[in-house]
């Protein structure tokens, strides 16, 4: 079947239709939500082996020749990401139901989901540059909807700041497509990377990688454009922020990846020497947040900046092994950041307070989720048998290669400030004397919390451990990103 | 014609910045709405504004213009519409729960997590 790979984008879509209806029964909403979670994610396992076996999947809507029509497309790079991006959400909605609380489970929790999933997938899979846009505003306004819903006034502030700098990116992404459109004259991403390679990169060209860059990095908070990221993810409730720290700046960094993979390949001492230097100055910025703060949620947002740094390093070092790094390191900090949002969600909802100085001695009432915790620190930091390890290493030896010896250093030595941002949650909220707590939820309910929380460690484990056995499916989508013309012949492949 | 849009388009984005870098949140509305007039003309104006006919299929005539940025201008306004119906609910409803339109004053209650 051609059309198998919309399955993971109409699926979710589909279901966040029904779910519109039976607003208020409870177990409609839950069972409607995780057996379409269930549905699309068996469809993406079964696309990731598609892809694997037979190449790029590739479909144009209405049998339009090439570029003429919307082409969705679906490499290995897009294939792992949509398989991780549901698998993630299975747990996270499944983490919800303990936490949310019905009021908001009553006022389309389920829907907003299933819509910020179609957004996701749908950005992942697309291969036209304005679909992209699309895909793009559809996850945002669910995430508009799923961050200010409850409406507390910390929200509400909150939301207002994520609102406002996600327009203004949106308008300069529609400003970018329409300068690109001026010079190349096409919207289809293989047809605007051939026109690319025949207008012999003029300077206009490198002034919209530029601005692309702008765009994507405002939504990827890369370093001078991620102010507003602390302040909007902080408002949100811990499920809703375990899901947007795993999956949106993600769909940024994808696209950063995508687009200076694929078009803006022709002046790399320009463009990707730039990505180069600001992903190093995300990465000192994303440190000195995660090191300053006592506020546990703060903590792991800034992590999220340190991450998207790491990732936009491997990008920009142009070669196979840079770009595989890049993809471990991708869906490792997919993962481990919805473990680490989960975990400090339930050290949350037990202490009933986010300030690491009001917290001590949890490791006597609750030794279990502190191992745990402890285990998601050391991935984090990538301490070699978990997940983190393949990644940074494969990352720091494109680095070596491509000859940049000294911010692949800093990179290593970054995970030790990594290291020590975690640990301190750990030392603070598991070691010491006990404190009053004032629990929000109660004790069965953070037990029952637990179990979806470790299932994910047990995953980012299984990550790290396999990482053997993943390393085909790597491979396969470094190459893809480091060679264009197997993604520009799997669309035009009917020529 | 393009340069005069051009420096029109400028113009829009010169009160959109200066409109939304001020601290009541009404005022940022409308420097949003603005910014994306701006964008939407620069989409026209950027797919050429040349072409003599709309583009509907007519016997006899050849010269059309481009129909592939008016449709992408058509999906960015009904976007952009949904977004700002949005905005416009939100900043009432913190209007009433926070009591102030001051952008720089809106700092919710640290403790209300839940």
């Amino acid at each position: 079947m051609n059309n198998f790979l919309l399955l993971p984008i109409i699926i979710p879509f589909f279901f966040g239709m029904i779910l519109l209806f039976g607003q208020k029964s409870l177990r409609f909403q839950r069972g409607g939500a995780m057996i379409g979670l269930i549905i699309s994610f068996a469809c993406a396992v079964a696309l990731l082996f598609k892809v694997k076996n037979d190449g790029v999947q590739t479909v144009t809507f209405g049998g339009w020749p090439e570029p003429f029509g919307i082409t969705m497309v679906s490499d290995m790079v897009s294939a792992l990401l949509v398989t991780t991006t549901l698998l993630l959400a299975i747990f996270i909605v499944w983490y919800g139901f303990n936490s949310i609380g019905t009021a908001r489970e009553h006022f389309y929790y389920y829907p907003a989901i299933m819509m910020i999933l179609t957004g996701v997938n749908g950005a992942f899979t697309t291969g036209d540059i304005f679909n992209l846009f699309v895909f793009f505003e559809v996850l945002l306004m669910a995430s508009y909807v799923l961050i200010v819903l409850g409406g507390t006034k910390k929200q509400l502030a909150g939301s207002i700041k994520y609102i406002l700098i996600n327009v203004i990116s949106s308008a300069l992404f529609v400003i970018s497509v329409a300068y690109l459109y001026s010079v190349v004259g096409t919207l289809n991403m293989a047809d605007i990377a051939l026109k690319i390679a025949e207008v012999n990169q003029p300077g206009i060209i490198t002034t919209i990688a530029v601005l692309f860059l702008l765009v994507f990095g405002l939504k990827a908070a890369i370093f001078p454009l991620y102010f507003w990221l602390p302040t909007s993810y902080a408002a949100a409730p811990p499920p809703v922020l375990a899901l947007f720290g795993a999956l949106l700046t993600k769909v940024g960094v994808y696209a950063i990846m995508r687009t200076y993979t694929l078009f803006f390949i022709h002046d790399l001492s320009y463009t990707h020497e730039l990505l180069l230097w600001l992903s190093v100055l995300t990465i000192i910025a994303g440190c000195i947040g995660a090191l300053a703060y006592f506020d546990i949620k703060q903590i792991i947002i800034y992590n999220i900046v340190i991450a998207v740094g790491v990732i936009l390093f491997g990008v920009a070092q142009m070669n196979e092994d840079g770009l595989t790094g890049a993809m471990f390191y991708l869906i490792h900090d997919m993962i481990i950041k919805a473990a680490l949002f989960m975990l400090i969600g339930i050290i949350v909802y037990k202490t009933g307070t986010t300030d690491l100085r009001k917290m001590g001695g949890l490791m006597r009432s609750s030794p279990v989720l502190g191992w745990f915790y402890l285990i998601a620190a050391f991935g984090l930091a990538g301490i070699p048998p978990l997940s983190g390890f393949v990644g940074k290493l494969l990352i720091a030896k494109g680095g070596f290669e491509a000859g940049n010896l000294g911010t692949s250093i800093f990179i290593l030595a970054s995970s030790l400030l990594v290291l020590l941002s975690v640990i301190r949650i750990f030392i603070y909220a598991f070691w010491g004397e006990e404190q009053p707590t004032k629990p929000i939820l109660s004790k069965k309910q953070t037990t029952q919390l637990f179990i979806p929380t470790a299932i994910v460690i047990i995953i980012s484990i299984a990550y790290g451990v396999g990482a053997e056995w993943l390393t085909p499916f790597m491979n396969d989508a470094g190459k893809t990103l480091a060679d264009p013309s197997i993604y520009i012949d799997a669309v035009f492949k009917g020529e | 014609m393009e340069i005069i849009m051009a420096f029109v388009i400028g113009l829009l984005f010169t009160a959109a910045v200066y409109l939304m870098l001020s601290r009541s949140l009404l005022r940022i509305i409308i420097g949003t709405g603005l910014l994306s007039h701006g964008a939407h003309l620069l989409i026209l104006t950027m797919g050429g504004l040349d072409g003599k006919a709309p583009p509907v299929l007519t016997d006899g005539v050849t010269d059309f213009a481009d129909p592939l940025p008016q449709a992408l201008i058509l999906t960015a306004i009904v976007i952009s519409f949904g977004v700002t119906a949005f905005f416009l609910v939100l900043a009432y409803r913190s209007y009433q729960e926070l009591d102030t339109d001051d952008i720089s004053a809106m700092k919710g209650g640290s403790e209300d997590d839940e």
